[in-house]
């Protein structure tokens, strides 16, 4: 642990926290321009040129509507689920890396070795709020697991059947997809050997990405994410066609509500953080993070602009997925994760701990995880179709009629 | 009646191939197309700064139509009060000036209420003369009810305000009136 600078960590905190929040304000905009664009329209363009000011009218409106608490709801729990919601998301970056970072130095064997390690660890500077916690990855992941508090107590706060239904489905999901998104990244931890996320950044700036030797992993933990963050196509307990908008109905659109959506994108960037520090290498980019290593605070910008484009390019593929892929059904939602994405981190983590074990070259993780991929869609195939489907005979049709026909008239 | 079982045809969903079982290839694929839609001309139009191009049918404010000699051409024959669902149109019929050879009467006044209007375009179509005809004019504001009442004069007005502006050319066959305009024969 190096030693605590109140300077030092008081600043990381206010810049961590409002580039945290200016982001999501602007990833508000973002959002908006990006689905009109992919929707052929342009997007809000009155507010400022281009609509940049777009967020500062829909902060300023957030703070300034009026609170409303409507008498049937439980009032404790309805003004703390938003309370809950958010200071979960906003914990969970205390120990995300948003910049270039120094690992924490090993045990070493002897108390001299350890003291000369720790001492130039201390020496350097790590763009993180917490640094050297070694549980790292694991307090992001709980701190993430109490946000569903927040959605469960916003919906039963409520007393109304659609919020209700919509926070227990929001529970069930998020509670279904911890399972993989824990189970994926321990096949990574098996290879750094640490949580600690400033580890894994180091191991894979000196080894490969992480995404080149195990890329089912990266893809089961960006499908949990998606669904932790309640993003389509996961998004069935805030959809407005389909629970009238699920646990947030009662929340009007005050400072309460923006809580809550702030809450929701704070965990998309906390996400897209993780993944492209642990899937994707982080500060490093093919020895391009060497580049103007003899100053310190440029190599250090360097280092956080390729963590930022990184960062920037995963939230740009959680805004582009939301308009291109169609709804989940709830039990297709719940089949994917225990029927299939479960099974595969599991055997995913058995070939991990196989090369592991017998130092076997990185490509033949790659293999294990690809094959592992492809063996899940031949599963698939010969299972021919879901199992939920009406099990009468499927009529057949006079010849040259194509599928999908109904009624022919005589 | 319920339907009965062999009214009911199963149909089976299709079978999916490896390539699509697999998932990723078919979302990437789409992803494209989003992708793809992002760089593709808008359709948006930046109202007031771009007015829309309108159909030269389209429903809009009403006008009374001159004649070539810049008489009223309506005859106040009551086709259009009598079509109109929404009871807007109130005429007052007269007997035509003297100097008016070819017709027998003439709308003393002439008002509809535009804000009760439902713009149909029954009127429109219910005019034997072509006399009231609907413009191209949607951006119709009023301080007042009252306002809004359009008379006679303003509905000519709008007439000659849009064939100036050449938005709504007059459509009608050549000037010469229909036959409820003719004289009565002579006894």
């Amino acid at each position: 642990m190096p030693e605590f600078n109140l300077i030092y960590t008081g600043l990381t905190i206010t810049a961590v926290i409002a580039g945290v929040m200016g982001f999501v304000a602007y990833l508000i905009l973002a959002e908006r321009k990006l689905a009109a664009w992919v929707q052929d329209r342009l997007g809000p363009n009155r507010v400022g040129p281009w609509g940049l000011l777009q967020p500062i009218a829909d902060g300023g409106k957030m703070f300034l509507k009026e609170e409303v608490i409507p008498g049937h709801v439980d009032k404790v729990f309805f003004v703390l689920a938003p309370i809950v919601s958010f200071s979960t998301a906003l914990l969970a970056i205390a120990v995300v890396p948003v910049g270039g970072t120094v690992a924490p130095p090993a045990p070493a064997a002897t108390v001299a070795e350890f003291q000369q390690a720790q001492a130039e660890y201390a020496s350097h500077y790590s763009a993180v709020i917490q640094p050297g916690l070694d549980i790292g990855l694991l307090y992001v992941f709980a701190v993430g697991s109490l946000a569903v508090y927040g959605v469960i107590l916003a919906g039963w706060s409520a007393n109304n059947k659609y919020s209700l239904i919509g926070s227990l489905r929001s529970s069930a999901q998020i509670i279904s997809y911890e399972i993989p998104l824990g189970m994926s990244i321990v096949g990574v931890l098996l290879f750094a050997g640490s949580l600690n996320l400033e580890t894994i950044v180091a191991w894979q700036a000196s080894h490969t990405w992480f995404v080149f030797y195990q890329p089912l992993a990266f893809l089961l933990f960006m499908v949990s994410v998606f669904a932790e963050c309640n993003r389509l196509p996961f998004d069935l307990p805030e959809a407005e066609q389909e629970l009238v908008g699920g646990y947030h109905t009662e929340y009007s659109s005050s400072m309460k509500l923006g809580l809550m959506l702030l809450a929701e994108y704070a965990h998309m960037i906390t996400t897209s953080f993780l993944m492209s520090l642990v899937f994707l290498g982080g500060w490093s980019f093919f020895g391009l993070e060497t580049l103007f290593a003899d100053s310190p605070v440029v190599n250090a910008l360097v280092k956080l602009a390729i963590l930022g484009g990184k960062m920037t390019a995963f939230v740009f593929l959680f805004l582009l997925v939301r308009w291109t892929i169609p709804r989940f059904r709830f039990d297709q939602l719940m089949a994917l994760a225990w029927k299939v994405m479960i099974p595969l981190a599991l055997l995913h983590l058995l070939g991990a701990m196989l090369v592991r074990h017998f130092q076997l070259p990185g490509i033949v993780m790659t293999a294990i995880s690809v094959g592992l991929f492809v063996a899940a869609g031949l599963v698939a195939v010969t299972q021919g179709g879901p199992n939920n489907a009406p099990r009468r005979p499927a009529r057949k049709l006079p010849e040259g009629v194509p599928a999908g026909v109904t009624y022919i008239a005589r | 009646m319920p339907i009965t079982e062999n009214d009911v045809r199963w149909v089976a969903p299709p079978k999916l191939g490896l390539f699509e079982q697999l998932y990723l290839p078919v979302v990437v694929d789409g992803l494209t197309t989003t992708f793809g839609h992002m760089f593709h001309k808008t359709r948006t139009e930046q109202y007031p700064e771009q007015e829309p191009t309108l159909p030269p049918n389209y429903r809009g404010v009403h006008r009374l139509n001159r004649d070539a000699e810049g008489r009223v051409k309506c005859v106040a024959c009551y086709m259009c009060a009598t079509a109109c669902p929404a009871h807007c149109i109130d005429i007052v019929a007269a007997p035509a000036p003297a100097a008016w050879k070819d017709r027998e009467k003439y709308p003393e006044t002439f008002v509809i209420d535009e804000l009760r209007c439902i713009y149909c375009g029954m009127c429109e179509e219910a005019c034997p003369v072509d006399a009231i005809e609907l413009t191209t004019l949607y951006d119709l504001t009023g301080l007042s009810r009252e306002q809004m009442i359009f008379d006679k004069e303003k509905l000519l007005s709008v007439f000659d305000t849009t064939t100036k502006a050449g938005t709504d050319p007059v459509r009608t066959k050549g000037g010469a009136l229909g036959p409820a305009s003719e004289a009565p024969p002579a006894k």
